[in-house]
């Protein structure tokens, strides 16, 4: 799986920030819930903990 | 047949044909929905799924296999799982996993009791067949992949369809969870490294994906292997597999990923059809047709927008997601749409 430019996002219908990180995931854009039963954010946070990626803060 | 006999039979899932007794999914290998049949190109260790549950691993810059689900298959199936080698590898790297995966959920085995002195003794089935012939490996493992089974089977004919049965005594330690997470997994080994091959028949404090011995299917150019009926049941013996109709078992596939398109004709799937509208953004909330196994990642491949220029998810969970569309500039919208081009699509994915 080759996940690029994470970011998370803030909800505007609610004001909830950083509720989820947009990214691109194998070449198609992903919403990727703050859920570690979300594989897709599991990976991504192994990624993050081994110096492999950075999410950027949101717009 | 004494009338007692036939009662005690009705305990047995091959006399009664009593349902649901597989914890595998789409075993048949009816459904997939990511490929409609066309070949996946396996040449990294990334996941590729051939079919719904089922995918195909492999060796970056290595041995490449294709993979598809196929309409070859033995009696009473109409489907199996293809894969070809067009580049073999006759070297496999110590760390190389070239191997058919598929994942079950906690919730899924929790009568096994694995992990306990209770521990069921079970079957695993499934009809094989391949260009080679000799013997193969496999392994069943835990989610946490600290406990392994490394299996053999053998193929004695070239070419013929073959149903294999192993039985495993289930194992009493090591951590097999019984909730929506990842419990259990089961490999079959087209050719895995030194570090991930152990000696069959016994469970091992580590992660193995074959059986030492094993023939490797990867290090022959243009050799096939095929699988379908892949069933695991409770007991020493394995009964008729379990056919279900196919709205049953999409439905089971899609409680870990669900697809909307492509389409190419007829009414687009406006899963954005605003049920909201604001100044800026409009909203609206797309049910899944069944609860997932968690929070799914949404993701398009393209999206068409009609007065906005962006699109996201807000509050979701395992039953819905809200999506919305915004517009910097417009003060009226009227959302985003996946285009029936016959390419775009979107999915829901919470696999494994």
């Amino acid at each position: 799986m080759k996940i690029e430019s994470p970011q998370y996002q803030n909800d505007p219908l609610t004001g909830q920030e950083n509720h989820c990180i947009k990214a691109t995931i194998d070449g198609m854009t992903a919403f990727i819930p703050i859920d570690l039963d979300n594989t897709d954010y599991a990976e991504i946070m192994r990624q993050v903990n081994a110096g492999e990626l950075t999410i950027a803060d949101a717009d | 047949m004494s009338r007692a006999r036939e009662i005690a039979d009705l305990g047995s899932p091959a006399a009664s044909g009593l349902s649901n007794r597989n914890p595998i999914i789409n075993g048949a290998m009816t459904v997939d929905q990511r490929n409609s049949g066309s070949a996946l190109t396996v040449n990294s260790a990334s996941e590729f799924y051939a079919v719904d549950r089922f995918m195909g691993i492999g060796v970056a810059s290595d041995g490449v296999y294709t993979l598809q689900q196929v309409t070859d298959a033995p009696d009473n199936f109409v489907n199996s799982i293809k894969a070809t080698v067009t580049t073999a590898d006759a070297s496999i790297p110590s760390t190389g996993r070239y191997l058919i995966r598929h994942k079950l959920e906690g919730n899924t085995i929790s009568q096994l009791n694995l992990g306990s002195s209770a521990a069921q003794t079970f079957t695993l089935s499934f009809y094989v067949k391949s260009s080679l012939t000799g013997t193969f490996g496999g392994s069943i493992l835990n989610g946490a992949q600290d406990r392994s089974y490394p299996f053999t089977y053998t193929i004695s004919s070239a070419n013929t369809w073959e149903r294999k049965t192993v039985t495993i005594a289930g194992d009493t330690t090591g951590t097999w969870p019984t909730n929506n997470t990842k419990a259990m997994q089961i490999g079959w080994s087209l050719g895995v490294g030194s570090d991930y091959l152990n000696t069959a028949g016994t469970w091992v404090g580590s992660q193995e994906w074959g059986a030492t011995g094993e023939t490797a299917v990867i290090a022959t150019n243009a050799a096939t292997w095929q699988m379908t009926g892949v069933q695991l049941e409770i007991g020493t013996s394995a009964a008729n597999f379990d056919h279900e109709d196919y709205g049953v078992t999409l439905a089971k596939c899609q409680r870990y990923y669900m697809q909307w398109g492509p389409e190419t004709a007829g009414s687009v799937f406006r899963h954005f059809n605003p049920a909201y509208a604001n100044d800026s953004y409009c909203a609206g909330t797309q049910a899944f047709p069944v609860e997932m196994r968690a929070v799914p990642t949404v993701a398009y491949s393209a999206i068409t927008y009609q007065n906005a220029d962006s699109w996201g998810t807000g509050s979701s969970d395992r039953n819905q997601v809200l999506t919305y569309s915004m517009s910097t500039s417009a003060t009226v919208i009227s959302g985003a749409y996946i285009a029936n081009n016959g390419t775009d699509y979107a999915y829901a994915n919470a696999e494994l």
